[in-house]
């Protein structure tokens, strides 16, 4: 019995207790754009690490339970649907697609991503959104310490709180959060909400799903002053 | 007495501290004057114990050479044999290091892949991710996977033949990149995704993997989005090669990268070039060790870098068990970086030819280290090519040249026996006999 099987619903399911990974990657990365067979169910990914990287093709991919490391890695143009909760570094370098987790997330959630939108249900780790280059990102909870470290550009929205040194070395990324904050990283500072700021977030959490008005949040963004060595920032290098 | 008819005192010459030399003293004041510490590029130039310290002993009546240009004496290796789908097979055992194309010219780039494609062998990307003249131009093409992931994406990783994770490089152990903001031109901001004209720092530890458990993960996740076709190597800066060595072909790589302090840099602190690292003449035999108590010597490949020079580094380099090396900074002299033709430009920049260091600056008269495009236009890139692809022909010659002498027929025969050094530190650290003994420091007494 193949691992790959078909449902009513023009889904196919594929089975990882039934198949390797690689079965299942080389399955969904030999798609091509025009592909009829759009969607896919993943069952027992028993947190196992790599499920759905490097897609590229414009499929829905649900993956029904807990997911390890790198789930949706390098994702460019899929959606990837995790309903549970994923390890380090989900959707990381992500080019394009959308990343949904059901549940929480570990460390270095959407790290490096170029684009696309990634939304966690729950809550994220340390490091969310470390090196970002242009995706979004939602937390509906809360993040943990040096989230947006040296966040590139993107925008990353924090529905609940924020750890210690959110935004540290932050250069152009925008930050959105509802709830508290720890501590600043240096070189991040508060901002003025401004008009795009808001259209920006209105955006996002209605992609997100979040019940909640601009005016809630608070905006911080790069303070600008590390960006060209000086003597007088020699503590913050 | 008439003072005119005393006689005459001798003056003491003025005599400089070994201590605080005038270097040192320039240094003091500059540091005292800025409140930020030297930032430069290339790799250490302190006098390190290295390849010169070690000589072949060539054939005698207990073995015998094989005959120069008549007799075969193979210099290809095949890189990525471990797991890899799609290995790479190179001409020469040279090959050429990570260097960014922001750090380095287009036009700089360019000749690189010319000149080492011309000789069948492969150039490597940089932190700043791979470009389209890059790509076209270089055969084989490594692509670096670095922790700012500036410019990085799938399909140029697809596009690769081989993918380098680096975790350190031997000018830095330990620390991250630097670009300054004279070099972060439109085009340089734009494939890093970074403001144009900013000092960019890049980080020194990757965003979504920390220790070789967290390697292993990261390894697999890249050859499953590569369809296991690259090969994975894995740099390190030479600090402790035997553990680097064994943790990173646990994590699953098929090459393992040692770079040792003399391995140059586009920019980094002077203190951390000089002082963190050893060199690469200590680094070989541990890292050789490490792969012979795991059974995979010559199957999960070494390449080593950091001060390459001639034939003979690369002869004795693999002698000591490396299966391939990397130049970088003799790569770009080959293209013309610290050619005598400006010193005129050098002297105005406040240093000579050959010294000229300030690669961070962005203003290089050789037009290599540089985004300038006036500078730039400088090199052609076909020329220089053509200079690279020289100087690479006669790395090889020469290595070949001495293994012939030690009766080899092909430059991976070339082994540890073949040689003897002429210091108890490079007896020591090579792990060689010092000359005229049986005596190696530390193995025998």
């Amino acid at each position: 019995m193949s691992a790959a099987q078909k449902t009513m619903e023009n889904t196919v399911t594929f089975d990882l207790a039934a198949a390797p990974l690689r079965e299942l990657n080389a399955t969904l990365q030999g798609l091509d754009a025009s592909t009829n067979q759009t969607a896919w169910s993943v069952h027992n990914p028993r947190g196992g690490h790599a499920i759905a990287v490097g897609l590229t093709a414009p499929i829905a991919v649900t993956i029904e339970g807990h997911a390890g490391y790198y789930c949706a890695g390098m994702n460019d143009g899929a959606t990837v649907i995790i309903n549970g909760s994923a390890g380090t570094g989900v959707a990381e370098n992500m080019m394009s697609g959308l990343v949904h987790v059901k549940g929480d997330v570990s460390q270095s959630a959407g790290a490096t991503a170029h684009g696309g939108l990634l939304i966690v249900d729950g809550n994220a780790s340390a490091r969310c959104g470390i090196s970002m280059k242009g995706v979004n990102i939602v937390v509906k909870g809360n993040v943990g310490h040096m989230s947006a470290f040296m966040a590139q550009s993107g925008n990353l929205v924090i529905c609940g709180d924020a750890g210690e040194a959110l935004g540290d070395s932050l250069y152009e990324a925008r930050l959105f959060v509802k709830g508290s904050v720890q501590s600043l990283g240096a070189d991040c500072e508060v901002k003025e909400m401004s008009a795009e700021d808001k259209t920006i977030l209105v955006d996002l959490l209605a992609k997100a799903g979040v019940d909640a008005k601009p005016e809630e949040f608070t905006r911080y963004g790069s303070a600008r002053k590390l960006y060209n060595f000086h003597v007088d920032n020699a503590g913050a290098y | 007495m008439n003072e005119t008819h005393l006689p005459h005192i001798p003056q003491t010459k003025p005599r400089y501290s070994a201590t605080f030399d005038p270097y040192t003293i320039s240094e003091i004041e500059r540091a005292a004057a800025t409140g930020i510490y030297d930032i430069r590029g290339g790799g250490t130039k302190r006098k390190l114990p290295h390849f010169d310290d070690l000589v072949f002993l060539g054939a005698s009546i207990s073995r015998y050479p094989l005959e120069g240009y008549r007799e075969k004496c193979g210099t290809d290796v095949v890189l990525g044999t471990r797991f890899a789908k799609k290995p790479i097979h190179l001409k020469t055992p040279v090959t050429i290091a990570g260097m960014s194309f922001g750090a380095l010219s287009g036009n700089a780039k360019e000749a690189l892949g010319r000149g080492a494609t011309a000789v069948g062998t492969s150039t490597t990307t940089g932190d700043g991710g791979m470009t389209p003249e890059e790509r076209g131009h270089s055969q084989t093409l490594v692509y670096q996977y670095l922790p700012s992931r500036y410019g990085m994406n799938l399909a140029d990783l697809r596009k690769a033949d081989a993918i380098e994770v680096v975790i350190g490089q031997g000018a830095k152990p330990g620390g991250g990149g630097m670009l300054l903001g004279q070099k972060i031109s439109d085009r340089v901001a734009q494939m890093r995704n970074l403001p144009k004209g900013i000092d960019q720092r890049s980080a020194c530890r990757h965003p979504d993997w920390t220790g070789p458990d967290d390697l292993e993960i990261k390894i697999l996740e890249l050859r499953e989005l590569t369809n296991w076709e690259k090969p994975i190597y894995v740099k390190v800066g030479a600090t402790r090669p035997y553990y680097d060595t064994a943790l990173a072909v646990k994590a699953g790589a098929d090459v393992v990268v040692l770079d040792g302090m003399q391995g140059g840099t586009a920019a980094t602190q002077e203190v951390f070039i000089e002082h963190v690292g050893i060199p690469i003449l200590a680094a070989i035999r541990p890292a050789v060790q490490a792969l012979q108590d795991l059974g995979l010597h010559r199957k999960v490949q070494l390449i080593v870098s950091g001060g390459i020079r001639n034939g003979a580094d690369v002869a004795k380099a693999m002698a000591l068990g490396a299966d391939a090396v990397a130049i970088g900074t003799a790569a770009l002299i080959a293209l013309g970086d610290n050619s005598p033709e400006f010193e005129d430009e050098y002297r105005k920049l406040g240093t000579t030819a050959g010294a000229y260091d300030d690669w961070h600056e962005g203003k290089d008269p050789a037009g290599i280290t540089t985004q300038d495009p006036v500078l730039a236009a400088r090199l052609d890139p076909v020329k220089a090519g053509r200079r690279l692809a020289n100087y690479l022909s006669v790395l090889t010659l020469e290595a070949q040249t001495l293994a012939r002498a030690c009766g080899k027929s092909h430059l991976h025969n070339l082994e540890p026996e073949d040689l003897v050094a002429l210091t108890i530190e490079a007896a020591a650290m090579a792990q060689v006999p010092l000359a005229g003994t049986s005596w190696i420091p530390g193995k025998n007494f």
